[in-house]
């Protein structure tokens, strides 16, 4: 009897209920857009990494985070330094130079790229043929409306479009490294250097050679354990910022159904005092509220969710090459529990007020 | 009738203070209602007569005074308690119906059992106060589709499910066109005399008042007479 009074409750004032549901909807599609893009960006560049096809990574002596690549602070003799080492199949050097973050340019030694890598696949056009030439992948040829032959302008110079790649392979743009290098004024100088090893078993020797090579001047790992640092848990900004935003849903939440169950509480005030009159108790009434809360959060997150594979389909539309956004399941028990508590704390005040009201005064009300 | 007296009013009193000023809505009542009786409560607006109602409902605590309903005590009553005692002790009845708009005319009367702790399904006894009351084939209707008569039967239907030993009804007839009145007091005369219902009621109208056995008279918070239906 309690669900059919709450349940009717809901359905006869459909706005007002809809509302509620989207409202609540609204921050929890918030929270699964931002973890969605934290983790799409992540896996997306880990995914671009991986495509490499390397097995240890030097970066930069003044990297500071694994979502950042530094500036081109390695001498470019390091790499034949690297490709000298026993075990070392290939070193290659690249240079990155960010344009509209999250996007970068990369300027690659070709044949090396080509070598370690095996090519890219084109969708348009062919390879870089001279200094001037770019490769622009298939997501950001879409969200630029770019196709091979065109001439395009980045960082004040123009670009002859060359071809368009599927993307999946280290970068979205790709340049001749010495123009890029020229351009930034780091003649002889890259950001990072690419390793190949001779065989899986001789990674963790040769990285260990390197660290001892290089005497910890710039950073060494193995792919696997530089791929493993883009996670979320691995980049504080980024958990701090999850914590802000899932913040900012929670005092949303609170709000909106503190302002929907308080609305509520003043439309049904002579209904609790029918209720009172019958001798429904304090928590009886209270529960009503609290169950009503309850199912406009559950609501909420039912529609957040949806509106969240909505945000993907507009990101994935609108911006593909700029941001990924990944559907994180894990996080729907996450966001449905804070929803909950929000519904619950924010229905707490009104639903004790509805409890503690005066039956006389109640059924006075008009 | 029983001679048991199942209302039990001693010197009751009832302030009310409205901003800064107490204002006294009852000085002193005395009353006793017997078991089975059907007594009306006449007199002005302001006479005390809804407060005494509130009262011996348990909707609001005494000032001073005792109040003795079904042998409980009601000044010495928590809120809690007397919200316990309006599940089975008493029934309401409003000028105004006060059904729950969203709920359906059945639904209405298996709350009051719900709330009671009594289970939402009526016993078989009530089957035949539903067609007594005339709104067997009217349980599946929202109180917006019922007409006023039979908005209040439901509400009467409401009060009794949980067989109270009191019945109140507070201007039963005040919304009612006469054609309905006269159908709601019969039926409450009806549940008084066949199932010996004790009902007390509130009325402006001195022909309701005249279905009770007797007749109580209140102004400025006091019973200034009591007659009887017989004389």
């Amino acid at each position: 009897m309690t669900g059919k009074l709450v349940l009717e409750n809901l359905k006869n004032r459909p706005l007002r209920s809809l509302l509620s549901i989207l409202l609540i909807g609204v921050p929890v599609t918030l929270i699964l857009t931002l973890v969605g893009l934290t983790q799409g960006m992540l896996t997306d560049s880990q995914n671009r990494q991986r495509g490499v096809g390397a097995d240890v990574i030097i970066r930069g002596s003044t990297v500071t985070s694994v979502i950042n690549f530094s500036g081109p602070s390695i001498p470019a003799g390091m790499v034949d330094l690297v490709q000298r080492q026993p075990h070392v199949k290939l070193a290659m050097g690249v240079i990155n130079h960010p344009i509209d973050l999250p996007l970068f340019i990369t300027g690659i030694d070709v044949p090396k790229f080509n070598q370690m890598t095996g090519g890219f696949t084109y969708d348009e056009g062919g390879p870089l043929q001279g200094p001037d030439d770019i490769l622009v992948d298939r997501l950001y040829a879409e969200q630029h409306h770019v196709h091979a032959g065109q001439i395009i302008n980045l960082m004040h110079h123009d670009w002859h479009v060359a071809g368009v790649i599927q993307p999946g392979k280290l970068a979205r743009l790709v340049v001749e490294m010495r123009t890029l290098q020229d351009l930034d004024g780091a003649t002889g100088k890259v950001g990072q250097i690419y390793v190949k090893v001779d065989k899986p078993g001789n990674i963790d020797l040769v990285t260990e050679q390197l660290r001892g090579l290089l005497r910890g001047n710039y950073p060494v790992n193995t792919m696997a354990e530089y791929t493993a640092m883009y996670n979320v848990s691995q980049i504080q900004a980024i958990k701090e910022f999850t914590v802000v935003v899932v913040a900012i849903g929670v005092v949303i939440g609170i709000a909106v159904v503190w302002l929907s169950m308080y609305m509520v509480v003043l439309q049904r005030t002579r209904e609790i005092g029918i209720l009172k009159a019958l001798g429904a108790s304090k928590s009886f009434i209270l529960s009503i509220i609290l169950i009503e809360a309850a199912l406009l959060g559950v609501g909420g997150t039912i529609l957040g969710i949806v509106f969240s594979y909505g945000a993907q389909w507009l990101i994935r539309t609108l911006v593909p090459a700029s941001f990924q956004m990944a559907i994180v399941y894990a996080w729907w028990p996450r966001v449905a529990a804070i929803t909950l508590a929000a519904a619950l704390l924010g229905a707490f005040y009104p639903g004790l007020s509805a409890a503690r009201q005066d039956p006389i005064e109640a059924l006075a009300y008009e | 009738m029983s001679n048991a007296a199942i209302i039990e009013t001693r010197d009751l009193r009832k302030v009310y203070r409205v901003g800064q000023v107490d204002v006294p809505a009852l000085r002193g009542v005395d009353l006793s209602v017997q078991a089975g009786e059907f007594l009306s409560i006449v007199g002005p607006s302001g006479s005390g007569k809804s407060t005494l109602f509130h009262i011996i409902g348990g909707l609001t605590p005494p000032t001073a005074g005792e109040v003795i309903v079904g042998g409980q005590n009601l000044a010495a009553m928590s809120d809690a308690g007397r919200t316990k005692m309006r599940r089975t002790t008493v029934g309401f009845v409003f000028q105004k119906f006060n059904l729950l708009p969203n709920l359906t005319a059945q639904d209405n009367i298996a709350v009051a059992r719900y709330i009671a702790g009594l289970g939402s399904r009526a016993d078989a006894q009530f089957e035949a106060v539903l067609r007594l009351l005339g709104i067997a084939g009217r349980l599946d209707h929202k109180p917006n589709a019922l007409s006023g008569g039979e908005q209040q039967r439901v509400a009467i239907a409401r009060a009794i499910v949980n067989h109270p030993a009191i019945l109140l009804a507070d201007e039963p007839t005040g919304n009612l066109d006469s054609e309905n009145s006269k159908a709601v007091l019969e039926v409450l005369r009806d549940l008084n005399q066949r199932l010996g219902q004790t009902v007390l009621m509130i009325t402006h109208n001195p022909e309701a008042a005249a279905y009770g056995h007797n007749t109580v008279h209140m102004r400025d918070g006091r019973i200034i007479d009591r007659t009887s239906a017989t004389g």
